[in-house]
C-alpha cells in the first residue's frame, strides 16, 4: 500500500515527502522513547550519569559525529551512501590547518576554506555518481582512500596546530557567557536546524525525497536527476567539512589520521534514527536522536565502568535492536 | 554510450596500474638492485605517529652511517596485524641482507620468520620486538619498567593514597598490555593506599580518548591522577582535564611527547610523562641489523632506554633530544 503510493507520487515529489515524513514520525516516536528509557536507567544506575556536566559532555561529545550523520542522512534518503565523510572530515582538517597555520591567513579564511574543502570532496563524489555512473559505494570508497592519502601527504604525516591563534578552540570551546554550554553544541543544533530546513522546505529536499523514491520517475517528469544528486553529494561534503572544522577547533590541531571509521558511526546514527538505507524516507530530527542514543549509550556505559569490549558489543546490539524494530513496524503498516 | 563508458574505466584503469607502478619505483622497491647498497627493511608498527616518525629518523641516521639502503614501513594502525604479515612478505621476497621488525603479532609472524632464518637472514626485533627465538637482537624500550616509574611518580605526586585511572591505547597491543600492567603491578604491589577504579582503551584516538576520560571523570568526582599510556591517550586525557576545568587539580601523568603533550607539561595540565627513545630505537635496530648482517656479535636485549621529563627538565640536554613535536 505505502510502496504505492510512493511509486506514483515520485512525480509530483510533495506527496512522497509526506510519506517519507508520516513513516519517520513514528521512528522517531520510537527512537525518542528509546533515548528517554536509556536515559532513565543510566540516571538509575548511576548518581553521576545525570548531572548538568556530563549531560553537557554527552552534547558535546555528539557535537562531531552528528554533524557527519546530519550530512549522511542526505544521501542515505537518494538510497545512496557516503564513505568519505569521515576522512573528508579530516581532510578539511588539514584545509584549516593549511590556510590558518601554514598560510598564516585569518580564521575565517581556514573556516570557509575548510569547509569548501569538504564541498569539493562532495563535488567529486557526486559527478563521479551521478555523470560517470559509478556506484556510491565505490566512488565513495575511493574518495575515502583518495582525502585519507591527502590529510597524510599535505600535513607530512604530522599533526598541524593551532596554538598561535587561541581564538580557534574558542569557535566550538567557548561559551556564550553565563552559560556553560560549548559552542560546539550550538554549532550542532544549528547545522540541525538548517539540515531539516534543506530537507523539508526547500526543492532540494523535495528532490532529494523523490531521488530515493523512485529515480526513473523522477527523471521522467523532468527533474534534472544528474545536477539534484551532485548537489546532495556537495552538501554531505560541506556537512562533512563543518564537521572537520569542529574537530579541529576542539583538539586545537588537525590530526591527519583520525576520521576513518567515523563514517559507520555517522551511518548507524542516521540508521537509528528511521532513515532508511535503501531510501525515500528519513528525517534530521531522526539523526539527531539516533545520534544521542549512540553517544548517552558510550558515555553511560562508561561511567558504570563496562568494559570496553562489552561496550562494543552492546552497541552492535542496540542498532541490531533499533532497526528491526522500525522494520517490524513498517511491515505492520502495510498490511 | 556504452563503449564510451567501458573506454572511460580502461583509461581509469590503466592510469591507476601506472600510479601505482610510479609509486612502488619511487617508494624504494627497486633501490637496493639499483645502489648494489645492502638492504635492509624496517617494518614498523605505524608511520603516521610521531613516535614512528621519530624512529624513522633515527633508523635513517644509521642507514647513513653504515652506508645501506633502507626501507621505512608499517600499517596504519596498531591492528592491522594482517596489513604487515604482507609487508614483511614482499620485505622478504626482495631478498634483503638483513630485516628490522616491530610485530604487532609475534605469533602471526612466526612462519615468514622461519623463512628469513632458513634464507640466513638475520631478523633483529625493535619497539615490541618479536616474541620467539628468531630474532638475533631486539632493541626496545623496557615497557613495564617505564610505566612502573610512571606508577611511582604518580604515587608520589599524589601522596600515595586515593583514586587514579588509565587511559591505554589498546588491550591487545605489546606496549599496550606492558605499559597497563606494569603500571597496574607496581601501584598494587607498592601502594596499598591508591585504588585504581577504571582503566579503558581509547584506539590512542585523541577525541575518542577525550570523551571517555571525561566519562571517567564523571564517574569518579575523588579522582585524583590519570595516567595516559601513549601520546594520543595522553593528550586525551588532558583534554578531558582541561575541558571539565580541572587542570592542576587532577595530576595527569602521560607517555611519550609531540607538541601538545610538551605543552600540556609546561603550562601545567600535565605533571610530567615518560619519554623512550624512538630516534635511539631506529638507529640501534638499523645498527644491530648491519652488525648481524656481517655476521659480527650483538648483544641480545638493546636496551634503548626511558626517561622521566616534567617542567624542571623539559629543555634539559639530556631530555630535549628525546622529545619531539
Amino acid at each position: 500500500m505505502k510502496l504505492h503510493s510512493t511509486q506514483s507520487a515520485a512525480a509530483g515529489g510533495q506527496q512522497v515527502k509526506k510519506t517519507g515524513t508520516k513513516g519517520a514520525a513514528r521512528q522517531k516516536i520510537l527512537a525518542f522513547a528509546s533515548l528517554i528509557i536509556l536515559i532513565l536507567v543510566f540516571s538509575l544506575l548511576s548518581g553521576n550519569f545525570f548531572r548538568f556536566d556530563n549531560l553537557v559532555g554527552i552534547m558535546l561529545s555528539t557535537a562531531v559525529i552528528g554533524v557527519l550523520a546530519l550530512g549522511s542522512t542526505f544521501v542515505i534518503i537518494t538510497g545512496g551512501i557516503d564513505l568519505s565523510v569521515g576522512t573528508v572530515m579530516t581532510f578539511s582538517s588539514v584545509m584549516a590547518g593549511v590556510f590558518i597555520t601554514y598560510w598564516n591567513g585569518p580564521i575565517y579564511l581556514g573556516v570557509i576554506g575548510g569547509i569548501l574543502a569538504g564541498s569539493l570532496c562532495g563535488l567529486v563524489s557526486g559527478l563521479m555518481i551521478a555523470k560517470m555512473k559509478i556506484p556510491p559505494f565505490i566512488a565513495t570508497l575511493a574518495v575515502m582512500m583518495i582525502t585519507k592519502g591527502l590529510s597524510l601527504i599535505i600535513s607530512g604525516t604530522k599533526p598541524i596546530y593551532f596554538t598561535d591563534k587561541p581564538l580557534f578552540n574558542q569557535l566550538t570551546m567557548g561559551s556564550i557567557r553565563g552559560l556553560e554550554i560549548p559552542n560546539a553544541v550550538w554549532i550542532f543544533l544549528i547545522a540541525s536546524v538548517i539540515a531539516s530546513f534543506i530537507l523539508t522546505k526547500t526543492i532540494i529536499g523535495r528532490y532529494n525525497f523523490a531521488l530515493g523514491s523512485n529515480e526513473e520517475a523522477a527523471r521522467l517528469s523532468g527533474v534534472n536527476t544528474v545536477l539534484w544528486k551532485v548537489v546532495i553529494y556537495v552538501i554531505t561534503g560541506t556537512f562533512s567539512g563543518i564537521a572537520g572544522i569542529m574537530m579541529a577547533s576542539r583538539l586545537n590541531s588537525a590530526q591527519p589520521a583520525l576520521g576513518s571509521g567515523y563514517e559507520l558511526e555517522a551511518i548507524a546514527a542516521v540508521v537509528i534514527g528511521g532513515t532508511s538505507l535503501s531510501g525515500g524516507m528519513g528525517s534530521i530530527l531522526g539523526t539527531v536522536i539516533g545520534a544521542l542514543i549512540m553517544s548517552v549509550l558510550t558515555n553511560g556505559l562508561r561511567i558504570l565502568s563496562v568494559a570496553q569490549e562489552w561496550q562494543t558489543v552492546i552497541v552492535g546490539l542496540v542498532i541490531i535492536l533499533a532497526v528491526y524494530m522500525d522494520i517490524l513496524r513498517r511491515r505492520k503498516n502495510k498490511s | 554510450m556504452k563503449k564510451k563508458q567501458t573506454k572511460m574505466i580502461l583509461l581509469c584503469g590503466m592510469l591507476a596500474t601506472m600510479l601505482m607502478v610510479s609509486a612502488c619505483g619511487s617508494g624504494g622497491g627497486d633501490k637496493a638492485a639499483s645502489s648494489g647498497k645492502p638492504y635492509i627493511p624496517v617494518i614498523s608498527k605505524g608511520f603516521q605517529h610521531q613516535f614512528w616518525q621519530a624512529v624513522k629518523s633515527g633508523a635513517e641516521k644509521a642507514a647513513k652511517e653504515f652506508d645501506v639502503e633502507i626501507t621505512f614501513e608499517g600499517p596504519e594502525t596498531e591492528t592491522q596485524v594482517d596489513k604487515q604479515i604482507e609487508m614483511l612478505q614482499t620485505a622478504l621476497d626482495k631478498k634483503p641482507s638483513a630485516i628490522a621488525f616491530a610485530a604487532l603479532d609475534s605469533k602471526a609472524a612466526v612462519p615468514l620468520l622461519e623463512k628469513a632464518k632458513a634464507n640466513n637472514i638475520p631478523v633483529i626485533g625493535f619497539d615490541s620486538g618479536v616474541d620467539s627465538d628468531i630474532p638475533v637482537a631486539t632493541a626496545a624500550t623496557n615497557n613495564k619498567a617505564a610505566a612502573a616509574l610512571a606508577a611511582d611518580k604518580m604515587a608520589e605526586l599524589i601522596g600515595e593514597s586515593g583514586e587514579i585511572a588509565l587511559v591505554v591505547h589498546d588491550q591487545t597491543s605489546r606496549t599496550g598490555v606492558d605499559r597497563r600492567d606494569g603500571f597496574k603491578e607496581q601501584i598494587e604491589s607498592k601502594y596499598p593506599n591508591i585504588k585504581i577504579v577504571d582503566i579503558q582503551y581509547g584506539g590512542g584516538d585523541q577525541l575518542k580518548s577525550t570523551d571517555l576520560a571525561k566519562a571517567i571523570m564523571q564517574a569518579h568526582p575523588d579522582l585524583k591522577g590519570f595516567f595516559g599510556a601513549n601520546e594520543g591517550s595522553a593528550i586525551g586525557v588532558a583534554n578531558a582535564v582541561s575541558e571539565m576545568k580541572k587542570s592542576g587539580k587532577i595530576v595527569v601523568i602521560g607517555y611519550d611527547s609531540g607538541k601538545q603533550q610538551t605543552d600540556a607539561i609546561r603550562n601545567g595540565t600535565m605533571a610530567g610523562a615518560v619519554t623512550q627513545d624512538p630516534i635511539g630505537i631506529g638507529y640501534q635496530a638499523v645498527k644491530a641489523a648491519v652488525m648481524a648482517m656481517k655476521g659480527e656479535k650483538v648483544e641480545k636485549d638493546i636496551d634503548t632506554g626511558f626517561h622521566w621529563y616534567d617542567k624542571s627538565n623539559i629543555d634539559s640536554e639530556e631530555i630535549k633530544p628525546l622529545l619531539y613535536e
